[in-house]
This record gives structure tokens, sequence and C-alpha cells, in this order.
């Protein structure tokens, strides 16, 4: 076992994580530890935009861009962190912009904006054009640009460093953060990181569904390491569902497209989000557009032999529009699927997108222990966070915007915090948890094996917890995930190696989705309403008397050693914006 | 109100109708997998393994099944599996390409189809080589943006034809397909390679970019660009499209000419 001792510790990365560790490294001695190399984070696969009211093509303001999040967000959003996301995403473009990012231009060399979901003039007017854009790669641009500007500072970086442990130190009667726990995946040392402050910067949780965009690495590692702490998670039941992912695959195909004057068409050709949103037709929020096509295909109206999914139809816009704005998804069509987008539409599905809900953070990036602590030395941001800007559904666009500010603000505030304090003495035995974790998983001889496992947990969950739930449903999801954690006790790996065992990171992973899985499907149980990305057919309308509230899961172990999930309750910050029936 | 419907949904072509078939069409394949871990053994090996497998699926589904139905231990980097993240660049039949972008009905399943490390950086197991020199060789080259003066309050203004003018460049995930696709870069792991040199060119021909000249130094240096011979290896590799030897063409001339 190694120890490392560092001012500042950023766990991942991705947009988030290099955003904050290129202020934290000008500010304190920054470690930034990573299981991927830093450009294959997943904020590199996010295509359409990043939303700021520059309004460089048209009149735009951020507190339009205010409310487009908090009603996007279906009111659950914390309207103090939202007006300041809006207020300095100007001031994040622009700074991106200065580090080289290679933005599309309009015609007089300004950074160009186009049209996406839920944005718009004057308090819902109509779409106006609000997301900056490189083409369809704009999440590459910004992983590569960080990336750069990281090189350019000397970020310190230890690739492939898997982080599976968060280390709390009671000082004084509080619990603060002491480091963290990192398995080298190239030698399969246990190393331990003595922090003054840690930032978790680890993105989301999509792999417990099958149909997703996400990488197969987003495992909810950083959620599952505070979790598994005692620390509590915030509205995991509100899930995105992007509607246009590729089908069955889940690929992404951007929201950009319909940007552009994509359309969505079931089997009879019929421009069907007319019906359900008049004004923003398919430019309406994710959550509604989901619904929307799952509406379809349930009565009846879907497209293919099986009637399973509907057309993204981009067959009337020019091919050089195609080319110049939505090159990459064009590619994606043709080499996944094996058709021309010029002339064929694409079948689509909604798929597994984005975790609204995370670690509770304020809006400096401070983790919360319960509805008001914070956890001194301890900070989150981008997806692995909750802070809550995107409340129950989150609008495209805002989360390449998530990542810049709050991934800003949590870099400086976890820097001026190790300036203003000391190194919290280490937990005796620091590294015991996790060296027993490894030693074993490798050494188990159950008859499980983690493929199976997390295969019927995907199936479970898109089954029961996606875009429809119902009490009966999540109910079936919740004693499934009871039913695979008792298995997953019994699972062993094949490779018992130490080098680059990357069966034993998948189940370390697998166990994280396991955690995560079963807290989204207990709070989704509780919220008896729809909301956003959470919608119960059993409770059709929102509540806002008994529920506009957030969520806060927290694990809790018996005398017994028996682990049980509480659940309780945090009050949404409202600023102007009183709750409104959700129209689009 | 309502829309006309689109005319492409009366008429479906063969391509579409063949990507909305349902049927599975399992076929049987062979992977020829190169083996490698020091912890067991000093060589390396070729290990078939035969499974069945839908040819509309990806080379790196086929190596997921071995890895998650057959044999554990089987070890590649993955992420993304669409092509943007650059992680599972690998040889398949001979040929640098990413295990995600490339199915099983592009490549004869009807053949053993073999998949071997990327060439030119060191193995450290099975499928995983040694990335650091390659992000070294991507450092060296400065690629960040380079200024003089105060900054704009607003952007950097950038004509659209500016922009147009390195966008090619821009597309690199460094997933080393092309440096490890390059027959100087085999015999001579100090030259800089492809993908370095792309993304200098990236910075070089960017108008906001002041860095030019020292980054054409860099590359005038012996491991520079003067070592490529044009063997367009780089650019059948790039899994991204971009035409790699023209962009290494433009920083030469631009060392000539001094004009970029």
């Amino acid at each position: 076992m190694q120890i490392h001792k560092y001012d500042t510790v950023i766990v991942g990365a991705g947009g988030a994580g290099m955003r904050a560790a290129i202020e934290a490294t000008k500010r304190s001695r920054t470690a930034v530890l990573t299981k991927l190399y830093p450009t294959r984070s997943h904020t590199g696969a996010a295509q359409g935009g990043m939303a700021a009211a520059l309004a460089n093509v048209e009149e735009d303001n951020w507190e339009w861009h205010t409310f487009d999040t908090i009603k996007g967000g279906d009111y659950l959003v914390d309207q103090d962190a939202a007006e300041i996301l809006a207020k300095e995403a100007i001031d994040a473009v622009l700074d991106l912009e200065k580090m080289g990012l290679p933005f599309n231009r309009t015609p007089e060399g300004r950074i160009d904006q186009r049209r996406f979901g839920g944005h718009t003039r004057n308090h819902g007017e109509a779409a106006v054009r609000r997301a900056c854009y490189a083409a369809d790669r704009t999440g590459h641009m910004i992983l590569q640009t960080l990336y750069q500007n990281c090189v350019k500072e000397g970020v310190e970086f230890f690739n492939e460093f898997y982080v599976l442990d968060q280390l709390l130190t009671e000082v004084d009667g509080v619990q603060r953060s002491a480091g963290v726990v990192a398995y080298e995946l190239a030698t399969g040392e246990i190393h331990v990181f003595q922090a003054k402050s840690v930032i978790y910067a680890s993105g989301g949780t999509g792999k417990f569904f099958k149909v997703t965009s996400n990488a197969h690495t987003l495992t909810g590692d950083g959620q599952a390491a505070v979790y598994r702490r005692g620390l509590p998670l915030e509205d995991m039941e509100f899930f995105q569902f992007h509607p246009t992912g590729i089908w069955r695959m889940g690929i992404l195909l951007t929201e950009g497209a319909r940007g552009e004057g994509g359309i969505l068409r079931n089997k009879d050709g019929e421009r069907f989000m007319e019906k359900y949103a008049p004004v923003m037709k398919d430019l309406a929020s994710r959550d509604v557009v989901s619904r929307a096509i799952y509406t379809e295909i349930r009565e009846g109206r879907g497209c293919g032999p099986e009637g399973d999914h509907v057309y993204l139809d981009l067959t009337h816009l020019p091919p050089e529009q195609l080319d110049a704005k939505l090159p990459d998804i064009t590619e994606f069509a043709r080499t996944y699927l094996g058709i021309e987008p010029y002339t064929d539409p694409i079948p689509i599905q909604p798929t597994a997108h984005y975790a609204m809900g995370g670690i509770p953070t304020n809006v400096q990036g401070e983790v919360l222990r319960d509805n008001t602590t914070v956890v001194p030395g301890l900070y989150a941001a981008g997806e692995v966070a909750c802070v809550s800007v995107h409340g129950a559904n989150r609008l495209g666009t805002n989360s390449l915007l998530d990542i810049n500010v709050f991934g800003r603000r949590s870099g400086i505030a976890a820097a001026d915090y190790a300036h203003a304090n000391d190194f919290v003495p280490l937990p005796e035995d620091p590294a015991a948890q996790v060296e027993a974790q490894v030693e074993r998983l490798r050494s188990a001889t159950g008859n499980e094996r983690v493929s199976d496992i997390r295969r019927e947990l995907q199936e479970c969950m898109d089954a029961n917890v996606m875009v429809f739930r119902t009490e009966q449903t999540i109910k079936t999801a919740v004693e499934k995930i009871g039913e695979l954690r008792e298995r997953y006790l019994n699972v062993s790996i094949q490779d018992k190696g130490k080098r680059f065992n990357t069966d034993l990171l998948e189940a370390v992973e697998l166990g994280n989705l396991l955690d995560l899985a079963e807290v989204m499907a207990v709070s989704a149980l509780a919220r008896k309403e729809s909301r956003g990305g959470h919608y119960r057919e059993d409770y059709p309308n929102r509540d806002d008397v008994n529920f506009m509230r957030h969520t806060m899961a927290y694990r809790e172990v018996d005398a017994t050693g028996a682990e049980s999930i509480r659940l309780d309750y945090k009050p949404v910050v409202q600023t102007r914006y009183q709750p409104m029936e959700r129209k689009y | 109100m309502s829309t006309p419907n689109s005319p492409t949904l009366d008429k479906h072509s063969s391509a579409l109708d063949a990507a909305e078939n349902t049927a599975s069409h399992l076929i049987t394949v062979t992977l020829r997998v190169r083996r490698f871990n020091p912890e067991v053994s000093a060589e390396a090996e070729w290990v078939d393994y035969r499974l069945p497998i839908d040819p509309k699926e990806r080379v790196l589904d086929a190596l997921h099944k071995i890895k998650w139905e057959i044999d554990g231990t089987l070890t590649f980097r993955r992420s993304c599996a669409h092509g943007v993240c650059g992680s599972d660049a690998v040889r398949i039949n001979g040929r640098n390409r990413l295990a995600c972008k490339t199915l099983i009905k592009d490549i004869n399943p009807e053949k053993p189809i073999t998949v071997e490390p990327i060439k030119g950086l060191t193995v450290l197991k099975d499928l995983v080589v040694d990335m650091d020199p390659f992000f070294q060789a991507y450092r060296d080259v400065m690629p960040f943006l380079i200024t003089k003066g105060n900054e704009p309050t607003r952007e950097r203004l950038q004509s659209a034809e500016d922009r147009e003018r390195f966008d090619d460049t821009t597309k690199c995930i460094l997933c080393a397909a092309c440096t490890s696709s390059c027959p100087v870069f085999w015999n001579d792991g100090q030259y800089f390679g492809p993908a370095a040199i792309v993304n200098a060119h990236r910075f070089i021909f960017d108008s906001r970019d002041e860095g030019g000249e020292q980054r054409l130094e860099i590359l005038n240096d012996k491991d520079g660009v003067w070592r490529c011979r044009t063997t367009f290896n780089c650019t059948d590799a790039c899994p991204r499209g971009i035409e790699v030897t023209k962009a290494i063409q433009e920083v030469k001339r631009a060392l000539i000419t001094r004009r970029f």
C-alpha cells in the first residue's frame, strides 16, 4: 500500500473533474484520479451544445434561461442554483472559447447558437437559439479543450486509478473528509490519498439500464463510495430517458437533430408531437417527448415489424446541412444501422441517459450530510452531484453547462478550503475495507457470474422503472434487486491476477450498480406523484402539496449488520418562480 | 395544423427494412485473439474462440461475449462503445480499427477474425498497450491555444472560413490508431507520430493561435514531421476519417513557407 498526500484530490476526469482541476491546480497541490484516461470520459459523447444566453443570434437573457431550467425540471429545481447556472453560463462559454474551444461561428464570427428542447424566449413563447455548439460534437470539443488546458496547467493525473472508498474522520465531533482509497488497475496495488479536500466528479449511473446512451464505465462509483459511508443520495428516482437513442442500441442521436429541423414520426408518418406539445412540438422537454414516443408505441403506432420504435426523420433537411451540423450522428446511423439518413428515417427509441439525482451539494459544491450540514472538505460536481439545477428533468445542453459552472466553483472552493485547513488524520488502517473487498472478490469461489447478474439487473430496470412506472412495477424491481444483491454475495471472477484485472473491476462496478439501483427504486416507490422524468401511471399528476421536496436516501445498518434504506425529504429552494402547470 | 406525411415512409428502402428486421440470424464466428499475460507466461499466443453472434454486432460485442461468457481473463480497454472515446483501438485482420466501430458483417466472418494489440507500443496484457509514450508525444507539441496580449471581454472573433481551416483535425479522439499504424513509428518510437502532428496542426492552423512558430520548431526536429514517408497508413487507419497524411503534408509545407 502506498500513501500519497495532496491538498486537493479530484475523482474523475470528465468535464467537471477537469474544469475543477484547472482551477484547483492553480491554487493548490492537486491530483486527479481517474479510472480511464481523461479523454475517454463520457463528456466526449455529448453532442448538441451548451446553453448560455449569449444572445448572439437573437434576443435572449439569463432570466429566461433560469425560468426554462426551473420549468424544465418540473419545479423540483433549487431556484437559487438555477439562477447561478444561467447567469454564469455566459462566462462559462466565453471561458471555453478563450481556452481554445472551436465553436461553430455566425457570419459575423461570433459563437453560433441553435435551438434545443425546452429553451424558449420570454417564458415559453417560442423556441430560442441558446445552445452554443461545435457541430454535433460539442462534448468532444469540451473534453479535448479541457484536457488541453490541463496539459497547459500541468495537472497531475493518476490514470486508471479506480477510487473505491471515501475516508471520513471525526474531529471535534464533526465528520470530515480525510481522503480516498484507490485501486491501481495496472498493478493491483492499493493507494491511499490523504487530502485536505476531495472533489467527486465521477459521472453517472446509466449502466443499470440495458438500453442506454451511457458508456460501459458509468457505474456510479462516486455515488456508491459516499453512500456506503452513510452520506445521503438526493432525488435518485429522477432519471432522464433521452427520446432519440438508436433503436435497441441506445446510442445517442442529439436533440440538436430536432433543433436543426428533424421530426419524429410514427408508422403512419404522422408528426405525433403536435398532439402532445402544440407549441414546442418535437422540441418539448425530454420527459414529455419520451412519454409521447412510448404512448405512440403502446397505442400501436410504433414502427417496424414489432412496432417497438418510431422514426427520427431528417430526410427533408438538405444533405449539406446534415454534413455541416450533424456529421457524427448521421455517421452513426450509417455505421450501426446501415441506412442513409439523407433518404431514410432513423429508427429510434428512448434511451437511459442522465441521472438528475446524485450526491447532494450546495452551490459551492460542498457535499451535504443531511438537509443543511456540509461535510467539511468534501465536494461534488457534474452528473455525480445533485445541486439541484436539473430537478425532475434536465434540459438538453444544461449538463455541459453544469459541469463547467459547478466544476469551476467546486475546484475553487476545494482549493480555498485546502488553504485554510490542515490535513485531517487518516482513520486507522485506512485501506482495510478496500483490501478486504478486493481480496474477497479475488478469492471468491461462488457460482454466480457478474455478467448474468448485471444483465438481469439491466433487464429488470428497463422493464420496471423506465419511462412509465407503477407501484407494482417498482415493487417488482425492488424485489428483484434484493434477490440480485443476495446472489452478488456468491459472485466469483475468473481472473485472479493483479495486472489489469478488469474482471475484478467489473465485479466491483456491479456492486455499485446494485446498491444504486436499489436506492433508485426505493426512492421511486415512495414518490407517489408524477413529476418530470418520474412518471407514475398510478399517480399521473404532480402533487405539490406532498411531494414538492427532494428525496434524501440514507443507507442504514442495524446492530445485526442488516442494511436498509431510510428516506427523508429536503425542501426545494424557491425564489421568484411559483409552480405552474407545465405545458409545451 | 398537421404536416404532410413523410414521403420516405411510404417506400421503405431495402436498407431500412434490413435495419428493422428483428429476426435473429446468429452465425458462428471464430475470433483469433492475441493473448499475453506476463503474470502467466512470457510468451504471447493466439487463442481461438468460437461463438455465436449476430453479424450486425460489433467486434467489441464479440470480445465482451468472450469475456463475459467464456474467459473472464481476456483483457481490453473500452468505454463509450460507439467510436467517440478512443479506448478500443486494436488490430483487426491486420488493420487498425476501433472494435466498437467494426461490425462483424463488414469483415468476412467466414474466416477467423484476428484481433491483436496495436503495434509500436508495449503490450501490457492481452489487448492493453502502454499509452504513456503516445500521450507524451501529444503533450510535447503544446496542444493548447497560445495567445498573447490581453484577453477580449467577449469571445475572440473567427470567421466561419477560418474555423473550417482546421476542422478536420479537431475530430481526433487520441485513440492511437494512426500512430500505431505508421511503419516509421514501429521502427522508431521517438518519432512524434501522426496523432501528435494532427494535434499540432489543429492549433497551427487556428487563426486565434499565436504559438504556431514554436510548434513548427518542435516538429522541425529530427524526430518530427520529416520522418513521415507518406505511406497513408495513418489516413486509412483513422476511425474519424481525418485526412491525417494531408495534415502532415500541410505542416511540412508550413515549415518550408512559414505561412500558415
